[in-house]
């Protein structure tokens, strides 16, 4: 599903490498805990892995393809069609209403809306179903993201990321604004319904509690071949 | 792209607060344009109609922006004067229709005082030949019994609150001498004009004869010692005016024009000259027209600032707008689609801004056009966007659609340098 091969990276106009990876991958349907520090390039591993950021190099592999083979526009379509992505916060439109923001990735990508519809009817009914799979009550999908608590918001980008079953869930901390009973639900929720799509999980987190029910884990310090600066 | 069109009216909405702030502040730079554009135009419309239906103005020889200068804006003075008998001669061209003979020189609390004949409210014409009317009263006689006559243009009469049967004195000159004043002398106010947007309306109008009477006693620009004639008195002695300062000539056709001028350019008993109106209009106003550069140099500072300010608008929107073009670029949304989506919405508020700056510009000129025509005797016109207008609005639409890409394209590199982390 996915494939990492002799990946370096640097920030651009950085003299040195954040991210040196010689191998890694991820299984269909495998759920992956990636644990590591603040600050150790787990974001960074994140945008390489949905092609938002292009290695320096070696390459990065989704579903066969590299990121780096595909055009700009191309890669905009493959991450619309096979990448589902929940971040630490903020990963609404506020002014848009919970089935709104769910059903946004099919506004860009004719293959979820398509696999969204054949799997429940049409895209709001889809929507509806995965609100109603991650427990936000009816009452409050069509009010605007904005009103509604940070737990709920979380819940609300979870269904967006599964919305159309997309190959591949990347999770970048998003339990990391919830408190501990609002997280375990909301791991349990996220892993369940990743489950139910058939979706491979990258999750990233810096909290080692939450590893537990996933299928591996890996430590990105033991990973990456950059050593972590040590702050002078 | 469809689909993102949904979402920028969305986000836009959204944003209505600030976005309107914007829209308010192009559509007061074109308001500012469009209405300076308005008025540059009918400024010099007003200008060049200030006289119409006149062939010929004919004068001492001088200058022609000088003849025009005191013949019909009555500014400054005359060098010499013309005969009586020389307009007399001219006005016996058989081409020539009509002779109305100008005495000027005297003032009335500062406006210039005009010695005329009744004829010239018949021929005087000014604008697109419209004639002058009468708002109350009626023209002086022209025989001895209207001797202390005067018709008043419409600013005299307003600034300074003149009714029918007022009676005024006037000054010698232009009045900056103490005592020399035409005080034995008072006229009556028999007629009021309604406002021309034209020198008129600055102007006391009385007979030739009158202004021979006030000046019977008078030798050398002052009073002569010990003589004193009364004005009843007046009237027994030969008023037929001797020398006038300028003439309007009429012709019967227009072909007749330059002929006329030449036999007058060439008269023998004295220098004189004859000159087109319209063509030492132009002349007048590539002298004063400066200001109107000025204006239209002013009015493209006004437009620069206000997209000056559009852009800073949208720009500082930006930075509280990355969060939610990182979620657009997650969920498969391009950077192209983010440039897109800015320069939609500039485009779009620059549209509307212009739009309701064109609406108020009408406005404006609906609302307040008859105070200004009354006010300052420039007649704007409520007509079609000229041709400058046009290339103003497109101006403003295409600066500032320009304008929305700069916050466009920092968009498209941010969002490509960002990731998928706006943080960063």
């Amino acid at each position: 599903m996915i494939e990492i091969r002799q990946l370096r990276y640097a920030w651009p106009r950085a003299g040195h490498d954040v991210l040196a990876i010689d191998a890694f991958e991820v299984a269909a349907g495998e759920r992956v805990f990636v644990h590591g520090p603040s600050g150790c390039g787990k974001s960074t591993l994140l945008g390489l892995l949905a092609g938002v950021l292009l290695p320096r190099e070696g390459e990065v592999r989704l579903l066969g393809r590299s990121w780096a083979s595909l055009s700009g526009a191309r890669r905009d379509a493959m991450r619309a069609d096979h990448v589902g992505y929940i971040f630490q916060q903020f990963n609404l439109l506020p002014w848009l209403d919970a089935v709104g923001n769910v059903t946004l990735p099919c506004r860009f990508s004719s293959t979820r809306r398509q696999r969204a519809a054949a799997a429940a009817g049409d895209v709001e009914r889809a929507a509806a179903s995965l609100l109603a799979r991650v427990g936000l009550a009816e009452r409050d999908w069509h009010r605007p993201a904005a009103q509604l608590s940070v737990g709920q918001q979380q819940r609300v980008a979870a269904a967006r990321a599964l919305i159309g079953a997309p190959e591949v869930v990347i999770a970048d901390e998003p339990t990391s604004a919830l408190d501990a009973p609002l997280r375990d639900a909301f791991m349990d929720l996220l892993l369940g319904a990743c489950r139910d799509a058939g979706s491979a999980l990258v999750f990233v987190s810096h909290d080692e509690r939450l590893a537990a029910p996933f299928d591996r884990r890996v430590s990105l310090p033991a990973l990456n071949r950059v050593r972590a600066e040590v702050p002078t | 792209m469809s689909g993102l069109l949904g979402l920028a009216a969305r986000s836009a909405w959204n944003r209505r607060g600030t976005l309107s702030l914007t829209v308010v502040s192009i559509a007061l730079a074109t308001l500012l344009l469009l209405s300076f554009e308005r008025m540059r135009t009918d400024i010099r419309d007003s200008f060049t109609s200030a006289v119409s239906g006149t062939d010929l103005v004919v004068g001492a020889r001088t200058g022609p922006v000088q003849l025009m200068l005191y013949a019909i804006f009555h500014l400054g003075g005359a060098t010499n004067n013309v005969r009586m008998d020389s307009v007399r001669e001219i006005a016996r061209h058989r081409a020539v229709e009509w002779v109305v003979p100008m005495s000027l020189g005297d003032s009335h609390r500062g406006f210039a005082v005009l010695g005329t004949t009744p004829a010239y409210f018949e021929r005087f014409l000014y604008g697109d030949r419209q004639a002058l009317a009468f708002a109350q009263g009626r023209a002086f006689s022209g025989d001895l019994d209207g001797l202390y006559q005067a018709v008043v243009g419409a600013e005299v009469a307003r600034r300074l609150g003149y009714t029918l049967g007022r009676q005024v004195t006037l000054s010698h000159g232009s009045g900056a001498i103490p005592g020399a004043e035409h005080a034995d002398k008072p006229f009556t106010v028999v007629g009021i004009l309604a406002p021309t947007g034209t020198p008129v309306d600055r102007t006391v109008h009385v007979s030739l004869e009158a202004i021979e009477a006030i000046h019977l006693d008078w030798g050398g620009g002052a009073p002569m010692p010990g003589v004193h004639i009364a004005p009843e008195q007046a009237r027994k002695f030969d008023l037929a005016p001797k020398q006038v300062t300028a003439a309007l000539l009429g012709l019967k056709g227009r072909v007749a024009v330059f002929a006329v001028q030449r036999h007058v350019n060439e008269y023998a008993g004295e220098p004189l000259m004859a000159v087109l109106p319209g063509v030492a209009l132009d002349e007048l106003w590539d002298v004063v027209g400066v200001g109107e550069r000025a204006l239209l140099g002013l009015s493209a500072m006004v437009a620069v600032v206000s997209l000056a300010g559009l852009v800073a608008v949208v720009l500082a929107g930006l930075n509280e707008r990355r969060r939610e073009l990182a979620v657009l670029r997650a969920v498969g949304a391009g950077p192209r689609h983010v440039l897109w989506l800015l320069a939609a919405e500039g485009a779009l508020v620059t549209l509307l801004g212009a739009a309701l700056g064109a609406l108020l510009s009408v406005l404006l000129v609906a609302a307040a056009g008859p105070w200004i025509q009354a006010r300052f005797g420039i007649g704007l016109q409520l007509s079609a966007p000229t041709a400058a207008q046009w290339g103003l609005l497109g101006a403003v639409l295409a600066a500032g659609f320009a304008a929305s890409l700069v916050p466009g394209i920092r968009a498209y590199r941010l969002s490509l340098a960002d990731g998928l982390s706006p943080q960063g």
